[in-house]
């Protein structure tokens, strides 16, 4: 470590969470600085910009009872770092990466930047190895690989909470796991108490608390530190992927939270605001904590990411949710109506998606027939659901039967499908899948091929 | 050397103080790492540079040096087959992260084969003589440079910097030539001329050649809000066109997207010479995590590549994915000079930008006299999927033919996802001659009437919302089967089928003309008092359905055999028209 070098009375304006203070150490942008209050309060900042007589140094606490005469300033010339060390997994760690839960302080042995490299896209390996959630409707239908990021677009009020929770829970390989190397980082940022209490309770009471380690930034907490706390989580993720070889699930709940933050800062630090207010580099910014999300050819472990954000008014097109769709590797998105109507986990299944699901299923991976099945439900239910439109302004008896048929399938495919009390592994998700089917015209499933009409609806490959 | 000190930074920006002479947009080493970085403002004692790599750790008082040149990339044979980052440096020989500060890739020997001799003239342009890779290209002179050969390497294996030919030129003065030569990326390189449209850029994809087809040295785009499919149908052009050479820029982009091209390619056969795809494609990856301002080069690399290869005389194919995240890093770095916002935040130049950059591509005769061309396919990401954005508004007025993604389609699974009334090609009627030599006469009409078809499909289920799709007479109800009969049959392609992910132009052919020819048939039937019912249970109509996944490349002929079967299906549906209703008994019949 290198030494530490302490500076009195060199502070000389502060703004919001900028403090400016004099250039009385030769630092470079981005270093780590403490700022020490008078009772001896230090607080975590970092080098913002620099010009010969001044930095700016972003406090990422609370400037509450700063002085100007009274404050010292002490430096690292580093970024910032996390030290990163066995026996984080069961820690509970607050926003800026210290134990929280009045343990011994981690034993470090490696310390690691925070805001990461860029992983080489030369060296990246394809996500390939599907995970079974046990929700049938992201398993059979926007299936989830180790390494991708698939977000959760929920609204206020919505269960992904549990939806989160379970899939923490019930998470697993097809391919004999390996439990030992199977771990969860939880980040919540700008959660409250019960929240977190409540995440805590679910991994304590199925014993996956201690392959878990938590990073908790709660409501009433600072916005400059909301902004470091994924970052804090995603090295110590990175270190248990790419160090231990580990097979780790990120779950970042609220992102919406950490937007708001986000711009929050922006408008303090007074930059020119783009859409809604947010800034102009919220999409680098999102992909810097996304695109560390992956698989590294030659290293064992993976590091796959759910990040959860409320839509501001339910809104898929608002800012935040439309620049996380672009980074992401597909959405899961969840329904008000379907909530209302009782389906848990309310999937709408339309605009869900996952992009490496084709890279991660059929032969080799789950089942020959699981694309084309996936598929011919979506096509189905597209068509169900348009119908239900005709059948709004109509009625559904004047609807032909066909289309009565769709109707009916599109309602079971709701209650039977999505909706679902516990686990389902795919195979039972695709028994159901199938069954549906069966409710239909044969001719109207152009996605299958003969082979298949055959073998799982009993239709002769020749009418 | 040119030297300058920072006195202020903040992010990507810095300001330094000089007494020398430093150029607008020369290129310029900053730090101890040296990291790379341009010049965007010149005052009389300061200099304004954008670093094009992460800052952490810079000061005031840090060295800037200037490089004397404009920011330039070095091309040479060296390219093809492999991935580099946005200012073209190699990213397949570093680590699993990259570290800032990434040096020049290393040299490397290729085998030459001269084609001049000593004493010839070598006009500009000219080819001095081909190298080795596994495909062959040929070693130019850099543009403007021509003379009298003095010198040249005998055949052999030489290192990418060795001088290979020595060449007086007129003034007297001699210059040595070697496989590479720098280029600045902002600088398109000469041409001799510019020449009109000529054939079309084969895509593969039956929606695109058929409806809205691009010329070889065309300029097309594709917005699409996320998740309709912008990547997926980027990436099967890049694999099945038929350009000779695919430049692929990964701008603001996603990690695994990369990865997964350099997963396929590598395993994939151009249909055309059964060669891996990989020995022909150049990418270039700036992630959405790599730093901001390097993503806005990346553009400019991508295009200098792609003429560097049309010099060759080939025709190259540049796949822009995304455009929207160039033009965010426009407004990045023009947000953090203070300079005035135009609209959404947008720089006052984002228009000019974007015409200049699509105005590189074009089908050319080369300095040498060689006929090559870079065909340009930008992808948009319009925020919220809403096409009145800036970014894709300004694209509109500089591409001929715009592939617009629906949302609507892509939640349905229907792939391609373009939306027929929203896209449209301005080189399609230039292009028709083409299709009329390669044996399709009707392509014209038979292209005009699948428009005509979709238009009045859009229009008649407007109404069927209102009074039900039954209450439709029945030439109607027979115009909405057929529609969606050519959506089915025609338009969707899946690009994960082994079978169906590329269509020739033979093959989409045979295809098309069939299935033109049963909505023919069946719009006659039905004038002739035929139950559509009826038709949409024709075992026929399934097979069409599924045709582009049974009948691939290999069975043309048997999809051409289906004539005679498709004209007596009707002929007996007709004869066999009954007194009582039959479509009950038909629907119980069908597969």
């Amino acid at each position: 470590m290198r030494p530490e070098v302490t500076f009195e009375a060199s502070v000389r304006r502060v703004e919001g969470p900028l403090v400016f203070v004099a250039r009385n150490a030769d630092l470079g942008l981005n270093s780590m600085i403490e700022v020490v209050d008078r009772e001896g309060r230090a607080r975590v900042g970092r080098v913002a910009a620099l010009d010969e007589s001044t930095m700016v140094v972003e406090v990422l606490e609370s400037t509450l009872g700063l002085g100007v005469r009274d404050t010292r300033i002490r430096v690292r010339n580093e970024p910032l770092l996390f030290g990163v060390g066995p026996g984080m997994l069961g820690r509970t760690f607050d926003s800026i990466g210290r134990p929280l839960d009045g343990g011994a302080p981690l034993p470090a042995v490696r310390r690691m930047r925070i805001d990461g490299l860029a992983i080489n896209a030369a060296r990246r390996a394809l996500p390939r190895d599907f995970i079974e959630t046990g929700v049938s409707s992201i398993d059979l239908m926007n299936s989830l690989v180790r390494g991708q990021k698939l977000p959760l677009f929920s609204g206020a009020g919505l269960p992904h909470d549990r939806l989160a929770t379970q899939i923490a829970l019930d998470a697993r390989l097809r391919k004999g796991e390996d439990a030992g190397g199977f771990a969860i980082v939880f980040v919540g940022m700008g959660v409250s108490h019960d929240t977190a209490a409540a995440f805590r309770d679910a991994m304590a009471s199925s014993a996956a608390l201690e392959h878990t380690a938590m990073f908790l930034n709660l409501a009433d907490e600072p916005a400059t530190q909301r902004l470091l706390t994924p970052r804090y989580a995603l090295t110590a993720a990175e270190y248990l992927a790419f160090v231990e070889g580990r097979h780790v699930l990120v779950i970042l709940t609220d992102m919406t939270n950490y937007c708001e933050a986000l711009r929050e800062v922006s408008a303090s630090h007074g930059e020119l605001p783009s859409r809604k207010g947010y800034p102009g580099y919220m999409y680098s910014d999102l992909a810097s904590l996304y695109e560390r999300a992956g698989c590294i050819q030659g290293m064992p472990g993976t590091l796959t990411q759910v990040p959860i954000l409320s839509m501001p008014g339910d809104d898929i097109g608002h800012p935040i949710a439309d620049l996380t769709g672009y980074i992401t590797e597909g959405q899961i998105v969840l329904d008000r109506e379907l909530d209302r109507q009782g389906i848990y986990p309310p999937v709408r299944v339309l605009p869900s998606l996952s992009r490496l699901m084709n890279s991660g299923i059929g032969a080799g991976y789950t089942d020959a027939d699981h694309p084309a099945l996936a598929n011919q439900l979506f096509a189905c239910y597209a068509r169900a659901d348009h119908i239900r439109i005709l059948a709004s302004v109509m009625g559904e008896d004047s609807l032909p039967e066909v289309d009565r048929r769709f109707l009916a399938f599109g309602r079971d495919f709701e209650r039977s499908f999505v909706n679902q009390q516990g686990r389902r592994t795919l195979e039972e998700s695709m028994a159901i899948g199938w069954r549906l089917l069966r409710g239909l015209p044969a001719q109207e499933l152009t996605r299958l091929n003969a082979q298949q009409l055959a073998r799982y609806l009993e239709v002769s490959p020749h009418a | 050397m040119t030297e300058a000190r920072i006195r202020w930074i903040s992010g990507p920006v810095l300001r330094a103080v000089t007494a020398d002479v430093f150029h607008a947009q020369e290129a310029v080493a900053v730090g101890a790492g040296a990291l790379l970085g341009e010049i965007v403002q010149l005052a009389a004692d300061e200099i304004v540079a954008q670093v094009y790599e992460d800052t952490t750790g810079l000061k005031p008082g840090d060295l800037v040096s200037g490089t004397g040149q404009p920011l330039s990339v070095r091309l040479g044979p060296a390219l093809l087959g492999h991935i580099f980052d946005g200012l073209l440096r190699p990213l397949d020989t570093q680590g699993a992260f990259i570290h800032p500060g990434l040096g020049q890739p290393a040299l490397q020997r290729f085998a030459f084969e001269p084609a001049v001799r000593v004493g010839d003239t070598l006009g500009r342009g000219q080819a001095i003589g081909t190298i080795g890779t596994p495909r062959p290209q040929q070693c130019l002179a850099p543009p403007g440079i021509s003379g009298v050969v003095v010198t040249v390497a005998p055949a052999g294996s030489y290192r990418e910097d060795e001088a290979i030919c020595r060449i007086r030129r007129d003034d007297g003065a001699t210059r040595d030539i070697s496989f590479a030569h720098s280029w600045p990326v902002r600088q398109p390189r000469p041409l001799e001329r510019r020449l009109p449209i000529g054939g079309p850029m084969i895509t593969g994809q039956r929606v695109l050649d058929i409806l809205f087809p691009v010329a070889r040295g065309g300029r097309a785009a594709i917005p699409g809000g996320f998740g309709t499919g912008k990547t997926v149908l980027l990436e099967a052009i890049a694999k099945w066109c038929d350009a000779d050479i695919i430049v692929y820029v990964g701008c603001g982009e996603r990690g695994n997207e990369m990865a997964e091209v350099l997963d396929e390619l590598p395993k994939l056969e151009d249909p055309r010479n059964g060669r891996p795809l990989m020995e022909r494609t150049v990418i270039i990856a700036n992630t959405s995590n790599m730093p901001v301002a390097a993503r806005e080069a990346s553009v400019y690399t991508a295009i200098t590549v792609a003429e560097y290869f049309r010099d060759q005389g080939q025709h190259v194919a540049l796949m822009a994915d995304s455009t929207s995240r160039w033009a965010e890093a426009l407004r990045e770095v023009s947000g953090r000079l203070g300079e005035l916002p135009g609209e959404a935040g947008y720089p006052a130049y984002l228009s000019s930008r974007i015409a200049e950059f699509y105005e590189r591509a074009g089908r050319v005769s080369t300095l040498g006299g060689r006929e090559g061309s870079v065909t340009i396919i930008g992808a948009i990401s319009p925020p919220s999927g809403d096409f009145s954005e800036p970014v894709t508004m300004h694209t509109r007025r500089s591409v001929r033919t715009f592939w617009g993604l629906d949302r609507g389609r892509a939640q349905a699974r229907f792939y391609p996802a373009i939306d027929p009334l929203q896209s449209y090609s301005r080189d399609a009627e230039a292009l028709a001659q083409w299709w009329q030599i390669q044996g399709n006469p009707a392509w014209t009409a038979q292209r005009t009437a699948v428009l005509e078809l979709l238009t009045e499909q859009a229009h008649l289920e407007r109404m069927a919302r209102i009074v039900g799709k039954d209450a439709l007479p029945a030439p109607q109800q027979a115009t909405l089967l057929c529609a969606e009969l050519v959506s089915e049959a025609v338009l969707r392609q899946s690009s994960f089928s082994e079978v169906d992910r590329y269509c020739s132009p033979q093959r989409q052919t045979a295809m098309l003309s069939l299935v033109m020819r049963f909505v023919e048939l069946a719009r006659a039937a039905v004038q002739r008092g035929v139950d559509p019912e009826r038709i949409a249970a024709m075992p026929m109509r399934a097979l069409l359905q599924r045709i582009g996944e049974q009948y691939g490349e290999h069975r043309i002929a048997d999809i051409g055999a289906l004539w005679p079967q498709l004209e007596s299906d009707f002929h007996a549906l007709e004869r066999a028209q009954p007194a009582a209703p039959p479509a009950a008994e038909a629907a119980h019949r069908a597969p």
